[in-house]
């Protein structure tokens, strides 16, 4: 087929996603392209007389929509807003109390290693006669100042970009589009000289349909990067330059999170931030963050290193709420939203090329996310600002955004700076967790004690070569002809395994109230509020269907977050539904097979889609 | 027609309707919970007009679109940056409530002034669309208001199709009860529409258009004029549906007990 004719516009800077990082990066920006009268200080390229025309493309259908709650020391966002007042943005409040509980299993149905499972037995016999060991949850009395996180904030990322993004625009000197997904970047002589936008009126497998319209060329001088670990743009900017020498990005968390209205007769305070470990699974992490008006942001991290072949965050979700350590708090609340996002944990580990010719990458997908500490908001905000500062010197100078200049101006002030330091530190600090979970938390202590200088060795194998087989996983539990007999039960209902698995293994079941606990559809209906405007390509592919026709674990499936993956009845390989995904790109790691030709990335992938979470609230 | 139209599009922003609109009542009367905190979009009822009447200036050359709209200014913002994308037109704007609880004689009135005050807007040539009732208040009055306010008595509610004939004159189909459709004809402008659902789908997005419109609604929001309403309707009493949702897990059940269970359910 011969190339389509597309539009073309040009812009001074072309910008792709809106998050944290391309909030502190048009924050800081457009600051400098005005004085303080409004006058614009530099003059357009592309067009003459006017202010420097710089766009930010973002794929959901507000700037704000489908990320998570945090808690943050926010000192790179207090240095860009020196008068932060926290009631300015809705859901914030400061951080006012912190505390971090090892949550014991009272279900006895979550793997744990021997030396765990007496630790427990000590715990529980402890709690009987003192009360270090209360609702089955031992409340750590130290917490490593690098876990702390006062002074600081915790708040809505959602809130806070809206707010962010309110002030960019109201500036008038930048641009952000929602609904707009960027296909990829355009490259000429190994140059990146613009994106290209997603064609629009086209079936699910791209080919044109009614009200076709190709996506438009953006051509500009410099491209900026901030579509985080999943992004389609920066994920195919990897694919083409590679990642520089011994990075890689095997480090992967699924976050799956809520936000409730908590029950009335609830005494946690406003900014009370709790994190726990141990239960559902040991290395599986949880969060609690009470927000202003008696409302808690709330969820797990389920780690690409926990290597269970069936695994599901909504129904781990689950478990973790109704522990009786939590429960006690959320029994009787209500769900408002509900959501899921990829963390991509390598940290600086998974640093792509941070600038090239005619491009510059910011935020999570920069490697930006601090694992020791547990952050990234506040790190990514701060990526965008040095990006920032260093392309406002550029233009002042009129020096062009090659490589060069942009490694001096943007790479090496990152390079020295605080952030660079510590994400040193936090290199290595989670590596233990690949060889378990005993091991990962001595890893993170020696880690954070020693500033880096002594860590635990780890496993570091891609997630689809470490992820065992269903039979291996479940070896003690559940024989191979049971794990058949499931398996093609649940293929005869067309049902994901896990659920059916973790029955069987001891997991008890959830009993729904309506309000907190509902079924995975009914939170995608209440809390999700899942958006697929029609018109656009499907954006998960499977990229050798004859692999997933093989594949045993299916793994795609089970830790779907929207339930947007499903078994295909007639035993082709998996169906995707866009209408429930909420992009958090869990298929894309968590596939447990190699890309037919390139080994390093699995067989899912992960392309430019509109849509998504349609909640201002996660 | 070779002279073309002044279409100026009414258009409110609502909640987005997948959110919960939970009424609370505070110290300015009656609002939604966390109303500033919700996402908004344009009106769906006004937006068919906006689509309709663009598609109406795309055909007939010479004819251009105003979008009135009166809202909070910073969620007028963030709605633009949709809508923008969709068609051109030119943004006037009003920075004034959009809440469901505004008296639609006082909103018609205010939206009635800022037409009047167009600059260049000549109203022999006047077609004033908005949509036939709001999601957000389904009274249907307003539009019938601002056409009163303005002098325009030629008025049509409910239209799903606008036909401009070879003589100037205008097509019209309006919904009436029994599903069935009036068909009237008015000499031509002005006239009010106040639309259905009209027959267009939703464009899809196109950047060139955004980067046009943009560069006049920034100003435009600078430039909003701010609207207090005072009178209006007291609220003795507003309430959320009962929700009848409820979850249960039931396996293996038979086809006529799921069907009975649903009817009895509704009839409940």
């Amino acid at each position: 087929m011969s190339e389509i004719e597309r539009q073309s516009m040009e812009l001074d800077i072309v910008c792709v996603g809106f998050g944290p990082a391309m909030a502190g990066f048009l924050t800081t920006l457009t600051r400098g392209l005005a004085d303080e009268n409004g006058a614009p200080l530099l003059e357009s390229a592309v067009m003459p007389g006017m202010p420097p025309q710089v766009i930010c493309y973002e794929r959901a259908d507000d700037i704000g929509f489908g990320v998570s709650g945090v808690v943050s020391k926010a000192r790179g966002i207090k240095e860009s807003f020196p008068d932060f007042d926290p009631a300015q943005v809705p859901m914030c409040a400061p951080v006012a109390h912190e505390t971090v509980a090892y949550l014991l299993d009272p279900h006895g149905a979550s793997r744990r290693q021997e030396l765990l499972g007496f630790a427990d037995k000590a715990l529980g016999f402890a709690g009987k006669y003192t009360s270090c060991c209360r609702d089955h949850a031992y409340e750590l009395p130290y917490i490593p100042p690098f876990l702390c996180k006062e002074p600081g904030y915790v708040f809505s990322i959602g809130q806070f970009n809206q707010w962010a993004g309110s002030q960019v625009m109201g500036s008038g000197l930048a641009q952000i589009w929602p609904s707009m997904p960027v296909a990829r970047v355009i490259m000429e002589e190994g140059k990146v000289v613009g994106v290209r936008l997603a064609d629009q009126g086209v079936d699910k497998k791209g080919n044109p349909d009614a009200c076709f319209m190709p996506g438009m060329d953006i051509r500009a001088a410099l491209t900026v990067i901030g579509d985080g670990p999943v992004g389609p743009v920066g994920r195919n900017l990897d694919e083409i330059l590679g990642l520089p020498e011994g990075n890689s990005q095997r480090d992967w968390a699924l976050g799956m999170k809520m936000v409730v209205d908590l029950p009335e007769d609830c005494d946690l305070p406003e900014g009370y931030v709790l994190h726990t470990f141990g239960y559902p699974e040991p290395d599986i992490f949880g969060f609690m963050y009470v927000l202003p008006d008696r409302v808690a942001s709330l969820g797990i991290f389920v780690p690409s290193w926990l290597d269970t072949p069936v695994r599901t965050g909504y129904r781990y979700l689950q478990h973790w709420m109704t522990h009786p350590y939590l429960w006690k708090h959320l029994k009787g609340g209500k769900m408002r939203s509900w959501g899921a996002k990829s963390l991509l944990e390598s940290g600086r580990r998974g640093e792509p090329h941070l600038v090239g010719d005619g491009f510059a990458r910011i935020g999570e997908g920069s490697g930006s996310t601090n694992v020791l500490t547990g952050s990234g908001v506040d790190e990514a905000w701060t990526t965008g600002v040095m990006l920032a500062e260093g392309v406002l010197k550029l233009m002042k100078k009129n020096q062009p955004f090659t490589k060069y200049n942009l490694e001096r101006a943007y790479v090496k002030r990152r390079r020295e700076s605080e952030l660079e330091a510590e994400a040193k530190i936090a290199e290595k600090a989670r590596d233990g967790f690949g060889k378990g979970f005993i091991q990962g938390l001595t890893g993170m202590a020696l880690s954070g004690f020693t500033k880096g200088k002594l860590n635990m060795p780890g496993d570091h194998r891609d997630p689809n070569q470490r992820v065992p087989s269903i039979e291996e996983y479940y070896s003690g539990l559940l024989s191979a002809q049971e794990i058949e007999a499931i398996r093609e039960e649940c293929a005869a209902k067309g049902e994901p395994l896990h659920d059916a698995l973790m029955d069987r293994v001891g997991w008890p079941s959830i009993e729904y109230d309506g309000q907190l606990l509902v079924s995975h559809q009914d939170a995608l209906l209440m809390g999700g509020k899942v958006q697929a405007p029609g018109g656009y390509a499907d954006h998960v592919v499977f990229a050798d269907p004859n692999v997933c026709l093989k594949c045993r674990e299916r793994i795609c499936i089970d830790m779907c977050s929207g339930q947007a993956i499903a078994p295909d009845p007639e035993g082709g390989a998996p169906l995707f539904d866009r209408e429930k995904c909420v992009h958090c790109g869990a298929c894309v790691w968590n596939c447990s097979k190699p890309h037919p030709t390139e080994p390093g990335r699995t067989n899912v992938e992960f392309k430019a889609g509109a849509g998504g979470l349609h909640s201002v609230e996660n | 027609m070779s002279a073309g139209y002044h279409i100026v599009v009414c258009g409110g922003i609502v909640p987005d309707p997948l959110q919960t609109l939970e009424p609370v009542q505070g110290p300015a009367g009656w609002g939604l919970k966390n109303e500033l905190m919700l996402p908004a979009i344009l009106d769906p009822w006004a937006g068919h007009a906006l689509f309709e009447a663009a598609n109406l200036a795309k055909n007939v050359p010479g004819s251009k679109v105003w979008l009135v709209s009166m809202g909070p200014k910073a969620k007028l913002q963030q709605v633009m940056m949709t809508i923008a994308q969709k068609v051109p037109f030119e943004l006037v704007v009003l920075d004034g409530p959009a809440s469901g609880f505004a008296d639609a004689h006082e909103t018609g009135a205010a939206l009635a002034e800022a037409i009047a005050a167009i600059p260049g807007l000549d109203t022999s040539k006047l077609l004033v669309f908005g949509g036939w009732q709001s999601a957000s208040r389904g009274a249907g009055a307003t539009m019938q208001v601002i056409g009163e306010k303005l002098g325009i008595f030629e008025q049509f509610q409910g239209v799903d199709k606008l036909e401009v004939l070879a003589d100037g004159a205008l097509r019209v189909l309006e919904r009436v009860e029994g599903g069935s459709y009036q068909d009237s004809v008015v000499s031509g402008a002005p006239a009010v529409f106040g639309w259905a659902t009209g027959e267009l789908p939703e464009p899809p997005n196109n950047p060139q258009v955004g980067m046009q419109n943009m560069r006049l609604v920034m100003p435009a929001l600078q430039k909003a004029k701010p609207v207090k309403l005072e009178k209006g309707p007291e609220y003795s009493g507003v309430q959320i549906p009962s929700q009848k949702r409820e979850t249960r897990v039931v396996k293996d059940a038979p086809v006529d007990q799921i069907a009975k269970e649903i009817v009895d359910w509704l009839s409940a």
